[in-house]
């Protein structure tokens, strides 16, 4: 009908604003909308926690994978959370403790500056990729840094093993291995994921911050020297 | 443009030249020859120095243009801050290399920041200076005691938020006072060169990146070998910022001069040698280990 006219009149266009309004259409379609999110709400509310948890739970575990094997997919980046980061962070800050650097007198990294160091850092990174006119937004950017710290906290799990043995120039340099592995491949992932952010002729500015960063939290866990 | 304009007024010049030729006599003629070759000569010459000065660099004049069009927004927003970022990977490897090599008569602000410049540079150099500067003081004390089995090995995670206040502090509270100071003198005396803050700031910031490689050799044993850098690199950094503050300070009283010039070279010398002083010192075997706990307690106890 409506096409009928406006190809037949050229004055349509008034008419078409009397029909529009006569027809509540509008209305009628707010109102189902409305009952259904709730149905929805109550599904979620009616599961128990025990699913809610493990659902967010393989969420998690779906991006640690992505971490581990960077292909340039865009799952990190379409459903960021900070959940993992944050697992990550506190696993991290939790086994540089309860080294020599705890004794009274000689500042290793603490618990909190572990922490800061993490989130600033990755705060820091990301708000320079958004000066620099980088498309990703901001938490998809921290979600992407914080999950690309995993390599290098399976690094200081391995550390933390091997300095069971003992602290020896073998024990050092399987460490001083293991972790330039993970600081590799912790950059690598995240370039993997950012760079495709970026103009081509500042990828190297965007990058340079994340490898400075996961070199830090590489020497960090290579200095990491347990107490007695 | 002005290549084009050139031999536009040339051709008509010449062709009037050669109208007059044959209606005028020879003392005309060579009054003529005289004032174009001075003039041809002149013009080739700016012409010369002109594609030498925009050739390598017409991208930037591009992009200034771009800047120079864009409004300017209120600090608290983000677009401001952006227009600090608005460089390219070879601008910072171009930036970077000329504040370590200071080249006779090359301004660093005129040569290379040409009215765009950048935080980008300043900020990233010096946090790799302080994580460098602290890196390496923990390699070398490391390096200090190895083999010594009474001694264990400890990071100092301090010398971090140390080096970073002192670097921070130096990079942003100098160029306050030395802005401060070219607005007050420019306002006396008139000045044909003046430096906004972030240009002044990006001078210093991108001054410090010759101090990155040279702590990294701080990490070598030999005392001569650590010297020998703070020299090279100071006698660098000091030179590029004194060239390119000269042209400001030019026409000031010859005191004020003075003045300045060695209050920006003593800064900067105190910086390096505080930083080969404090990191890298090198302390007597066994014996500091043992004075420094008990210095921390007194303070402790006494705070």
């Amino acid at each position: 009908m409506a096409s009928d006219e406006e190809t037949s009149r050229p004055f349509a266009g008034l008419s078409n604003v009397s029909i529009s309004e006569e027809i509540p259409v509008e209305g009628d379609i707010t109102v189902p909308t409305g009952p259904s999110t709730r149905d929805d709400e109550f599904s979620t509310l009616d599961e128990p926690v025990k699913e809610t948890v493990l659902r967010d739970l393989r969420a998690v575990g779906k991006k640690f994978i992505h971490v581990m094997y960077p292909k340039r997919s865009s799952a990190l980046l379409r459903d960021w959370d900070l959940w993992g980061p944050l697992l990550l962070c506190v696993t991290l800050a939790l086994l540089l403790q309860g080294g020599a650097a705890d004794s009274d007198d000689q500042g290793g990294p603490q618990f909190a500056e572990v922490f800061v160091i993490i989130w600033f850092g990755s705060i820091v990174i990301t708000l320079n990729s958004k000066l620099l006119g980088g498309t990703i937004s901001f938490f998809q950017s921290l979600c992407v840094l914080g999950y690309c710290i995993m390599p290098l906290t399976l690094a200081l799990v391995v550390c933390r093993i091997i300095l069971l043995g003992g602290t020896g120039i073998v024990s050092f340099s399987v460490r001083l291995a293991v972790v330039t592995a993970s600081f590799g491949w912790s950059t690598f992932a995240s370039t993997a994921f950012l760079a495709d952010s970026q103009l081509s002729n500042r990828k190297a500015l965007v990058i340079y911050p994340v490898f400075l960063f996961y070199f830090v939290i590489g020497w960090m866990i290579l200095t990491f020297s347990p107490g007695n | 443009m002005a290549s084009k304009n050139d031999p536009f007024e040339f051709r008509d010049f010449d062709e009037t030249g050669d109208l007059l030729i044959p209606s005028n006599d020879a003392v005309t003629i060579s009054i003529d020859d005289e004032d174009l070759k001075p003039k041809r000569a002149r013009s080739d010459v700016g012409f010369t120095q002109d594609a030498a000065d925009e050739e390598p660099l017409i991208g930037d004049d591009r992009e200034e243009l771009l800047a120079g069009k864009k409004k300017s927004a209120p600090f608290w927003t983000f677009e401001y801050y952006q227009k600090f970022f608005d460089i390219e990977t070879h601008h910072v490897k171009e930036r970077i290399l000329g504040s370590m090599v200071p080249w006779p008569g090359k301004n660093f602000i005129q040569v290379y920041l040409r009215k765009n410049p950048d935080l980008y540079g300043p900020f990233w150099i010096c946090t790799t200076l302080v994580f460098v500067i602290a890196i390496s003081g923990n390699v070398s004390n490391f390096l200090v005691h190895f083999g010594n089995p009474d001694f264990k090995y400890t990071p100092e995670f301090r010398k971090v938020s140390i080096a970073a206040t002192a670097i921070f502090s130096y990079a942003w509270l100098v160029p306050l006072g030395l802005w401060g100071l070219l607005l007050w003198r420019s306002n006396k005396i008139l000045n044909l060169v003046s430096y906004s803050f972030m240009e002044i700031v990006c001078v210093y910031g991108y001054s410090l990146s010759v101090y990155i490689p040279a702590v990294v050799l701080w990490i070598i044993q030999y005392e001569w070998l650590r010297w020998l850098s703070i020299a090279v690199a100071l006698c660098l950094s000091g030179s590029v910022l004194v060239m390119t503050f000269w042209p400001a300070l030019r026409d000031d009283h010859p005191k004020v001069v003075i003045a300045t010039v060695s209050a920006i070279l003593l800064l900067n010398a105190l910086l390096a040698v505080g930083f080969k002083m404090y990191f890298f010192s090198q302390p007597g075997p066994g014996s500091v280990p043992v004075s420094v706990p008990v210095t921390k307690t007194t303070n402790g106890t006494s705070s």
